[in-house]
């Protein structure tokens, strides 16, 4: 049989093995809530979906078990456009993109849209600066194509350095968002759920490398984009009543921006800002003392009822203050939970953010600020994006150069689907907040609304600030993660679907951990071990050195994240700025200059990380504290740009270096221009140099 | 190996075609995002334009660049004959 002929039979096989695959994940989400009905209980509905999804990906790793060095680093380079595009599509989006975005687009309206932009539109660079040429080259790892192009470790080196230091810090967010969903949905313990979690990754790539990992994505792709489309279009029927509310939440939008300019002029809320902002400063100050806050806490809820009480306030104001002073704790350390939660009312002390308004702002020039710091970030996250290597890996493994062209495409589409889909999330649930829970009474309010403020007062504290028995907007504190979370049952459905929403966060925090764990452990293994210490190594040995190193990385990160470190957002944000500036020039100027040479690329390279480096730690609070640095962020700022977005300074200094230094320093010889002339056609008639590793 | 006159063509072609697109990608993204305020008095699909765009027009266009540059540089491999055979 000719190679094309295998390869349709392949596909054929595939594309009927998946599709009775999402047949039999549809019939088994429909037997548990049939299940529901008959009266299992919810902790047993979440188990079933932990450990049956679990339990599917490690069974697809053990049937993929490899060690043959193609097929553990590239799966063998038959993966179809198609399938690649789903399997990238898994291995791109993370917890954070799942459970964090639409919550992110409900807080920040407009602004959060910067990393809507930037986290599909780097795909475009992805298609036309990289995929087609790395696919071309043809070896395992990017690091790979660094030492090839430039030679010498040096150049090689620095690209595993990055490659470690941006997966990583991505990495451990992965590991967090698992502990967090499988504790939130089953009631284990956090450190437990990290490592139920770990096993899932494990088990897959431990056993089949690439092979497996590409596999389990693209059945872990079907599940998340099934839990994450399912209870959107339930509630977009709702609220605009045709099942596609992607297009039609316009007229909503409308509703919520109306119901916006209500809330700001409403003498009531102006009230509650008032006590919000009161209420949030001492929330603030309590963490100085707090046995003594959590007491003058509790006198004055006394003082206000006996005040009440004396003036003959209405019935319901005296009914709503001791019920404040029945829920408020007298242990400080559950006060102090509380405390936490009230801080955020500080969110609340101004009127509600516009939605559709982009770059809201006090003046002119803050509103400039906010707009060039939008850009900075849809900058960063596109070009971080370009040069992710665990992304970027991923186009290695298709059968040729047409084809990983066209996967760009698969892989946008299919991370469009969810990334277009967030926006209308953020909008239907807003206004469903704003219509059915402000203005409930505190005795009566939504089901999904009394559930979660009892769960977490993290994800939902509602305070009656004003005592008047009704919820004000000005009274409502929210997390990012519980738009996600509670859309199942703020859309009415049974709880079998809040199952399915945990099983689809699991799934994508899963896939982004196995395809980081596996750049990063392939990275020492074949970059380093391999290539520059034993060059000798049997492919046996190679895999697996890769293996162990993967067990050993996998519980390092999983070490770092029992810490629970905070701040998750800025340290994946600060990934795709370090990416961009680390790898972004050195890889296109490789490709598309066939003058940038080593010692272009070794400054280049060490220039553009250097700057974003500094600039983080210069103007970033966390690694400010850490260099006991005291002068105000601003004099250290440039153009007022955040530290997330420091690769907009990194990156075209990386650029500039490699520039410079390349024509300081004599041309690349002829092998490397042979090279760069090899990648760049797809297939060169008497081209005989053979990249491409087995 | 030497190149012939016909691949620097190929080449030349395929830096054309990478620059249309990035033009149309950055106005899609940095103009759209730069004017954002001014394009949100327009209204289209009963959404503000400038948060359109942003969650969803852009988007969109991004998708078709891409799918446009697959569907071109396979024609340009074929008609240049740098294409890699019947694999599909």
């Amino acid at each position: 049989m000719s190679q094309a002929a295998t390869h349709n039979a392949f596909k054929a096989q595939l594309k009927k093995y998946y599709s009775i695959y999402a047949g039999g994940f549809i019939a088994f989400v429909l037997a548990l809530a049939l299940a529901e009905q008959m009266g299992m209980s919810r902790k047993w509905i979440g188990y079933w979906f932990l450990f049956a999804t679990i339990a599917l990906y490690a069974a697809i790793g053990i049937m993929s078990r490899t060690v043959d060095a193609a097929e553990y680093y590239v799966a063998g380079r038959r993966v179809p456009a198609f399938f690649n595009g789903m399997a990238t599509g898994a291995d791109w989006m993370s917890a954070a993109s799942f459970i964090g975005m639409a919550g992110t687009l409900y807080l920040s309206g407009f602004d959060g849209l910067a990393f809507v932009m930037g986290w599909t539109g780097g795909y475009c660079l992805v298609a036309l600066f990289l995929a087609p040429y790395l696919r071309k080259f043809g070896q395992f790892t990017i690091p790979d194509f660094l030492g090839a192009r430039y030679g010498g470790h040096i150049v090689r080196s620095i690209g595993i350095f990055a490659a470690i230091l941006c997966s990583f810090t991505y990495v451990v967010a992965q590991i967090y968002g698992v502990g967090i969903i499988t504790s939130k949905f089953t009631g284990l313990e956090f450190g437990v759920g990290v490592f139920v979690g770990l096993g899932g990754i494990l088990v897959c790539s431990f056993l089949g490398g690439m092979r497996a990992v590409t596999w389990t994505q693209v059945a872990q792709y079907i599940i998340l984009i099934i839990a994450y489309l399912t209870p959107v279009v339930w509630l977009g029927v709702k609220h605009t009543g045709i099942p596609v509310p992607q297009l039609a939440y316009g007229v909503t939008l409308q509703k919520v921006t109306e119901l916006e300019k209500k809330f700001t002029a409403d003498p009531k809320e102006q009230e509650v800002r008032g006590l919000a902002k009161a209420a949030a400063a001492e929330a603030a100050a309590a963490a100085k003392d707090l046995p003594k806050a959590t007491a003058a806490r509790k006198a004055t809820l006394e003082d206000q009822l006996a005040k009440a009480k004396a003036s003959n306030a209405p019935d319901y104001v005296v009914k709503s203050i001791e019920n404040a002073l029945t829920a408020w704790p007298t242990d400080p350390a559950e006060a102090g939970v509380l405390f936490a939660a009230r801080k955020g009312l500080a969110g609340n002390a101004g009127p509600p953010r516009p939605h559709a308004q982009p770059f809201p702002g006090k003046d002119e020039a803050a509103q400039n600020t906010a707009r060039l710091n939008f850009l900075g970030i849809v900058f960063c996250m596109m070009f971080g994006t370009a040069a992710l290597p665990h992304i970027l890996m991923r186009y290695y493994t298709t059968p040729n150069v047409r084809q990983a062209r066209q996967s760009v495409f698969w892989s946008l589409f299919f991370i469009f689907l969810l990334y277009f889909t967030a926006p209308c999330l953020a909008v239907l649930a807003k206004f469903d907040v704003y219509s059915n829970l402000v203005g409930s009474k505190f005795s009566e309010l939504p089901a999904w609304a009394a559930a979660w403020r009892v769960v977490d007062p993290g994800l939902l504290t509602i305070t009656d600030l004003n005592f008047d028995g009704i919820v004000q907007l000005a009274e409502i504190v929210l997390g990012t993660d519980i738009i996600v979370l509670a859309t199942p049952e703020i859309a009415g459905l049974p709880y079998v679907v809040s199952g399915l929403v945990a099983a689809g966060g699991l799934a994508a925090a899963l896939s982004t951990a196995d395809g980081l764990l596996l750049t990063i452990a392939n990275a020492l293994s074949h970059d380093l071990y391999y290539k520059m210490i034993d060059p000798h190594a049997s492919t046996a040995r190679r895999v697996t050195v890769s293996k162990m190193l993967l067990v050993v990385v996998a519980l390092t990160a999983a070490w770092v994240t029992s810490f629970k470190p905070g701040n998750i957002l800025f340290l994946v944000g600060a990934a795709f700025s370090l990416a961009a500036s680390a790898f972004f020039p050195a890889l296109v100027m490789g490709i598309f200059w066939k003058r940038a040479n080593k010692w272009g690329a070794i400054v280049g390279m060490l220039a553009g990380l250097g700057v974003c480096m500094y600039y983080m730690s210069v103007t970033y609070p966390f690694f400010r504290d850490l260099l006991g640095i005291t002068a105000p962020i601003a004099s250290y700022q440039w153009f007022g740009m955040n530290a997330i977005s420091a690769g907009v300074f990194g990156l075209p200094v990386g650029l500039a270096t490699i520039f410079i230094v390349s024509l300081l320093t004599p041309a690349p010889d002829k092998e490397v221009q042979e090279l760069v002339e090899h990648v760049r056609y797809p297939n060169l008639l008497g081209d005989t140099l053979k990249t491409e590793a087995t | 190996m030497e190149l012939t006159a016909k691949h620097h063509e190929y080449w030349r072609k395929n830096l054309l075609i990478t620059a249309v697109l990035l033009i149309i990608w950055f106005i899609a993204t940095f103009v759209e995002g730069w004017y954002a305020r001014e394009l949100n008095s327009i209204t289209f699909l009963g959404f503000p334009l400038g948060f359109y765009m942003s969650a969803q027009g852009s988007l969109i266009i991004y998708v078709a660049i891409i799918g446009f540059y697959a569907w071109y540089m396979e024609k340009l491999d074929k008609q240049y004959g740098v294409h890699e055979g019947d694999l599909e």
